[in-house]
């Protein structure tokens, strides 16, 4: 808490609120797109516009909330739909640790409230700023994720309402901001890489590829994801020197 | 326009589920010093779990098999481009998703 105190006082403009707000701008598409098809998929899954908003507000995972509207229009059991929620997410625990480390000298309670916000894009727009050298702070964490966090749910509400007009988002691609912001922010990474390490690296990218294409013959591919990225991780320890 | 007990019971269900693995590690790691090595494992997430997202979004699963979905493949394509040429975050979702409606609306059969 001191020193967050004592940094607040001489905090570089990059580490503020509102360059976290700024820095949330170019992934605000994805997520407009991404809450207006959930919204979408809600309404057209029988879930009232309330109940979106607060699955939105509460729950706050694109692909959980896709999956937890198809199953409640297929009337799943809860506790099967809770656990499905549980799996689709698991991969957070990757991110808030990859990420948490770099946020030890806040409070408990700050970094509570950090990890609470993160997603998948805001982690992205993180370790983008420290694959580039830059820092992080509380502040700019929260200006990111706390923007991000209001439009998303905005735009969950949105496609609620307009849901019952559109019945087919997929023909407008919407659906596919998120693969392309996955893919912008992995070549992102792959940019600010020393030349030097870029080869290990893609070899990386390369046995990540194979991985998720074998293990997805076995298991679901939520699963898969979070496997294979322990695996390549652990591979990318052993050979990096 | 209404909450039902069943939706609700779901909802909160799922916040708590999506709440733990996000808050856990920095709960924990807040008071632990990682070891490098530890260290060293984590730094390969970020590019890890982007590669598998994207490959998610690739890959189609059927009863018998694991392919390539075409229409992403085709709609992948501009998008990388786009990504390694502007180094855009905004332009290469654009690129996306106009890729993607395109593909969508010549694809054949």
């Amino acid at each position: 808490m001191s020193i967050a105190t004592e940094l607040s006082g001489t905090e570089p403009d990059s580490l503020s609120f509102l360059q976290g707000v700024k820095d949330c701008i170019p992934t605000l598409l994805g997520y407009v797109c991404i809450g207006f098809a959930a919204g979408i998929v809600g309404a057209s899954s029988g879930v009232s516009t309330i109940e979106i908003a607060l699955m939105s507000a509460l729950v706050y995972a694109g692909a959980s909330q896709f999956i937890m509207c198809s199953m409640l229009a297929t009337a799943s059991p809860p506790s099967v739909i809770i656990l499905t929620t549980f799996i689709v997410n698991a991969r957070h625990l990757l991110l808030s640790a990859s990420l948490a480390p770099y946020f030890t000298k806040y409070s408990l309670w700050k970094n509570i409230g950090i990890g609470v916000l993160l997603t998948d894009e805001s982690f992205g727009v993180a370790s983008d700023k420290l694959a580039k050298g830059g820092q992080v702070s509380d502040r700019w964490m929260n200006g990111l994720n706390i923007t991000a966090y209001l439009v998303w749910i905005a735009s969950c509400v949105a496609g609620g309402i307009l849901g019952n007009w559109i019945s087919r988002p997929e023909a407008l691609g919407l659906d596919f901001a998120l693969p392309a912001m996955f893919l912008a922010l992995l070549i992102s990474q792959l940019q600010s890489i020393q030349a030097s390490k870029l080869k290990h690296r893609l070899l990386l990218v390369l046995c990540m590829a194979v991985l998720m294409y074998l293990l997805s013959w076995w298991v679901p591919s939520h699963i898969a994801v979070i496997a294979a990225t322990m695996i390549t991780a652990t591979i990318g320890v052993l050979t990096d020197k | 326009m209404n909450i039902h007990p069943h939706v609700l019971y779901i909802i909160i269900g799922g916040m708590i589920v999506t709440a733990i693995p996000r808050i856990i590690p920095f709960v924990v790691l807040q008071k632990l010093a990682l070891p490098k090595t530890v260290l060293q494992w984590l730094s390969y997430i970020p590019i890890c779990i982007f590669t598998a997202l994207v490959m998610e979004n690739l890959l189609v699963r059927t009863e018998t098999s694991v392919t390539l979905n075409g229409q992403v493949l085709i709609a992948v394509l501009p998008t990388l481009v786009t990504a390694l040429w502007s180094k855009n975050l905004l332009a290469t979702v654009v690129v996306g998703i106009v890729s993607m409606a395109i593909v969508r609306l010549l694809w054949l059969g």
